[in-house]
């Protein structure tokens, strides 16, 4: 698990691996803190914030020098692997140990038994991806699969696990801004052709914006309305007052979502949407590709409308009449320009336990694992490349201003802005707090409880301390659940990877300071921002 | 595959396969209380014994792995005999109101709940007992596990009066599912009771409130707080509920949820045991966590 709190975050996929660590699987944890993934952990590697690349090239070093690489595998299916070797050979154990503040023997030790295991996953989850270089980091990792040719077979692999119910079946849809659903090129005329064929309508023909870029455009003035759908950028955007600032600036914004959210409240128009996942009739996919039907059991409350309902209604009011399709109707439509969607019918959706994609046919099983072809010989279709990737550590560097990490994250009982999980009768509730480490907490005079002023190069916010001693000298810990009352998002840089277009949530450089005697608000911004 | 006689009857199961995996596959009506198919046996409900030819005693037949020839009997006298004498003890000491599994099992082995005198008074002390202090009553009044129902939060109450302590909950904790390790057996004997340690709260135990516990307690002895509060007020009422399966709206792990509605509300959570995700087992925002789109701040 690299950068990955799944006890926490995705408890019920952790199940699968507390059984495999029953069984006698190891469990390497790779994380900046002391989690409650990391306790389970035979070994934990709490390395530097930012420096997965260096770690993943001290990993790949070892098992080149060591010979535990699959170099068959390497030679059948992969491409660049020269450069790489040469690109890794300089990260002994000792200067990797030395750049990542994990030990000598902790990477061996991972390194020896990624390369010894008959089957390997590497999982991993936001920590990885919440860095302004967060293609690199995944890279990194893939490198490691395809030096033990620990991909593409039952039980070994590469696990990026999804945070919300639905973020891969949004980009199974194709909501994204390059892919049309079924993740098929917008750019390819002939792919386009078949969809507007089809829809009867003609689609851009140029690939869109993707969020950060949105949020850019509306800086330039470019994009002058926005409609928002179920999500809440106002408290989730990094640099979130910046963020703030470019919503305010808009000639329109409507938002769509189950409640009024701080992001509803400053909309010009808002739409009640029903729950979908309980209240319409649909489908999610999860994180291993598996498309599950979502059922009706609840009828929404008030004037409330299912999406579909609402963006119907808002095509007819542009003059277009999409009529009141339902959840099968879509499904079907979507199976029609969707070849890994196409063995889905709606009927054996509702028979099995979903249906992971690609299921090309209807006599298709769906797909457990992917890249199985790369273990054709020869390989059908492209190798899979090594690429050098030169590590950069975090945008917002520390200095002897701002000499402390504070990284982000999720806790068990809470999800996100909170806007979900705030109205449960949660006995495990706390007031959002700054955890400290016990050293840094005494450096600084703070006690648990005591009131912490975090500031960082963009705002500054105060909230209660919490002492952690799962966390080294120099980093901090935060989340975002409550963020009516403590406003984190202030604080993170939006260092944009320019690939992902991911912010560093994980990565802020802040100074704490014990909040002084005269009563302050709970946050301000700098004058100078 | 292995072979075996069970009721003179032949009958195959997979190697590894039990006694009971055998009468399932017979068709013979097997009562279980402690086994569930997500959970390692543990071999003390014993309504499930069956006669095994060359066995003294009677065997668990959850448990006990088939082996080739095996001669059983689920019908023989003695069979019948000691499951009614267990069905009997269990119901005759707790309070089976929302068990209805159990009381069917009662009737169908012609169980008198009544045999061993009227109950006695709740027990304020069961708690408190240590191994051993436990002394024989005076035979004028049946022994129970009575005692005042545990309310610490708001989201599941535990009423050991209807316990029959199976230990699915503490497994379901322990390490067949959730590894958090809240709750265990604590005393012997006819004291033996689930308990956090030195029998603290909730809310200072280990427990993450994911609610496995709830899912598979066969008596309701463990409830959600939601449906205690509707059967205490005397508005559950399954003839008004629905039950739609969905999926969870957090993380990605894509977890089943079952949902029992009543009056466009959520009740109850629960997940299928046989879903290949969740195997039954959610955690605290898909069980507690949704009624988000019921309840009014």
């Amino acid at each position: 698990m690299w950068g990955s709190n799944a006890r926490e975050a995705h408890p019920i996929f952790f199940h699968h691996v507390l059984k495999g660590i029953r069984h006698g699987a190891k469990l390497f944890v790779v994380d900046p803190r002391r989690t409650s993934t990391a306790e389970w952990a035979d070994t934990h590697l709490p390395l530097n914030v930012g420096t997965d690349i260096e770690l993943a090239l001290g990993v790949a070093r070892e098992l080149i020098v060591q010979g535990l690489v699959d170099r068959d595998f390497i030679s059948h299916a992969t491409t660049g692997y020269a450069e790489f070797e040469a690109h890794a050979m300089p990260w002994t154990l000792e200067r990797t140990s030395e750049v990542t503040g994990v030990t000598v023997e902790a990477i061996r030790a991972l390194a020896h038994a990624y390369g010894r295991a008959q089957r390997a996953q590497i999982c991993w989850t936001l920590g990885i991806t919440e860095h302004h270089n967060a293609v690199d980091n995944v890279l990194s990792l893939i490198h490691l699969a395809l030096l033990t040719g620990h991909v593409g077979r039952e039980g070994s692999g590469l696990n990026p696990l999804r945070g919300q119910n639905n973020v891969q079946g949004g980009g199974d849809m194709g909501a994204l801004p390059h892919k049309l659903p079924g993740f098929q090129d917008v750019e390819d005329d002939e792919i386009r052709g078949r969809y507007e064929a089809l829809w009867g309508a003609t689609i851009p023909p140029k690939k869109g914006w993707h969020l950060t870029q949105m949020f850019e455009a509306m800086g330039r003035n470019e994009l002058r309305t926005v409609l928002v759908m179920g999500e809440n950028p106002a408290q989730s955007e990094a640099d979130v007052g910046h963020a703030r600032q470019l919503l305010e600036g808009l000639d329109g914004l409507v938002v769509m979502d189950l409640f009024l959210t701080r992001t509803a409240k400053m909309a010009h128009v808002v739409l009640p949407s029903a729950a979908a996942w309980v209240e319409t009739e649909g489908t999610v996919t999860n994180s291993e590709r598996r498309v599950q039907r979502c059922r009706k059991a609840l009828d929404p409350p008030g004037e409330a409308k299912s999406d579909v309902w609402i963006l119907a209604q808002l095509a007819r009011r542009l003059g277009v009449d999409l009529g009141e399709p339902t959840g099968e109707e879509l499904w079907d439509e979507l199976r029609l320009l969707s070849p890994m969607h196409r063995g889905m019918s709606w009927s054996r959706l509702e028979a099995n336990d979903g249906l992971q994609w690609p299921c090309p046919d209807e006599s298709h099983p769906g797909t457990p694992f992917l890249h199985g072809r790369l273990w054709e010989r020869p390989v059908s279709g492209m190798l899979a490349p090594f690429t050098v990737v030169q590590p950069e550590g975090p945008v917002d560097q520390l200095t002897h201003e701002y000499p402390i990490r504070l990284t982000t994250g999720r806790r068990l009982d809470e999800y996100n802005t909170g806007v979900q999980t705030n109205q449960y009768r949660n006995p495990m509730r706390r007031r959002e707090t700054v955890d400290v480490s016990p050293g840094d907490a005494r450096a600084l005079g703070l006690a648990e409880g005591d009131r912490a002023r975090i500031t960082s190069r963009r705002a500054s916010v105060t909230c209660l301390v919490h002492v952690d001693d799962g966390l080294t000298p120099g980093l901090a810990f935060m989340t975002y659940h409550d963020a009516d009352d403590v406003d984190t998002n202030l604080l993170t840089i939006e260092a944009i990877d320019p690939k992902a277009g991911t912010a560093e949530f994980k990565a802020t450089a802040v100074r704490i300071e014990r909040e002084g005697t005269h009563g302050s608000p709970s946050s301000e911004r700098p004058a100078h921002a | 595959m292995i072979s075996l006689t069970i009721d003179g009857r032949a009958v195959t199961v997979p190697e590894g396969g039990t006694l009971l995996d055998g009468c399932r596959e017979l068709g013979i009506d097997t009562p279980t209380l402690c086994w569930a198919k997500t959970l390692t046996p543990v071999n003390v409900c014993r309504v499930c014994v069956v006669e095994l030819e060359g066995s003294r005693t009677l065997v668990p037949s959850c448990a006990r792995k088939a082996e080739a020839g095996m001669v059983v009997r689920t019908d023989s006298p003695r069979v019948q005999a000691s499951r009614k004498g267990v069905l009997e003890l269990l119901a005759s000491s707790v309070d089976t109101s929302t068990a209805p599994t159990l009381v069917a099992f009662a009737k169908r082995y012609g169980a008198d709940p009544l045999r061993y005198g009227p109950p006695a008074p709740p027990a304020t002390d069961r708690d408190a007992r240590e191994s051993g202090h436990h002394h024989v009553g005076s035979g004028e009044v049946a022994d129970t596990v009575h005692q005042p129902m545990k309310v610490d939060n708001g989201l599941y109450v535990r009423d050991y009066g209807k316990c029959i302590t199976c230990y699915k909950c503490v497994e379901a904790c322990g390490t067949d599912a959730q590894n958090t390790f809240a709750i265990a057996i604590a005393g012997r004997g006819f004291d033996a009771r689930v308990s956090t340690e030195f029998d603290v709260t909730l809310d200072d135990s280990a427990c993450v409130y994911c609610g496995n516990c709830v899912q598979v307690c066969p008596t309701g002895a463990l409830m959600f707080k939601s449906e205690r509060d509707a059967r205490d007020a005397g508005t559950w009422d399954e003839s008004q509920q629905t039950t739609t399966r969905t999926i969870c709206p957090f993380c990605g792990v894509g977890c089943t949820l079952e949902l029992t509605v009543q009056d466009n509300k959520i009740l109850r959570v629960m997940s299928p045991p046989e879903a290949s995700v969740t195997s039954g087992n959610l955690c605290v925002k898909g069980r507690f966590g949704v009624v988000h789109v019921s309840e009014t701040p």
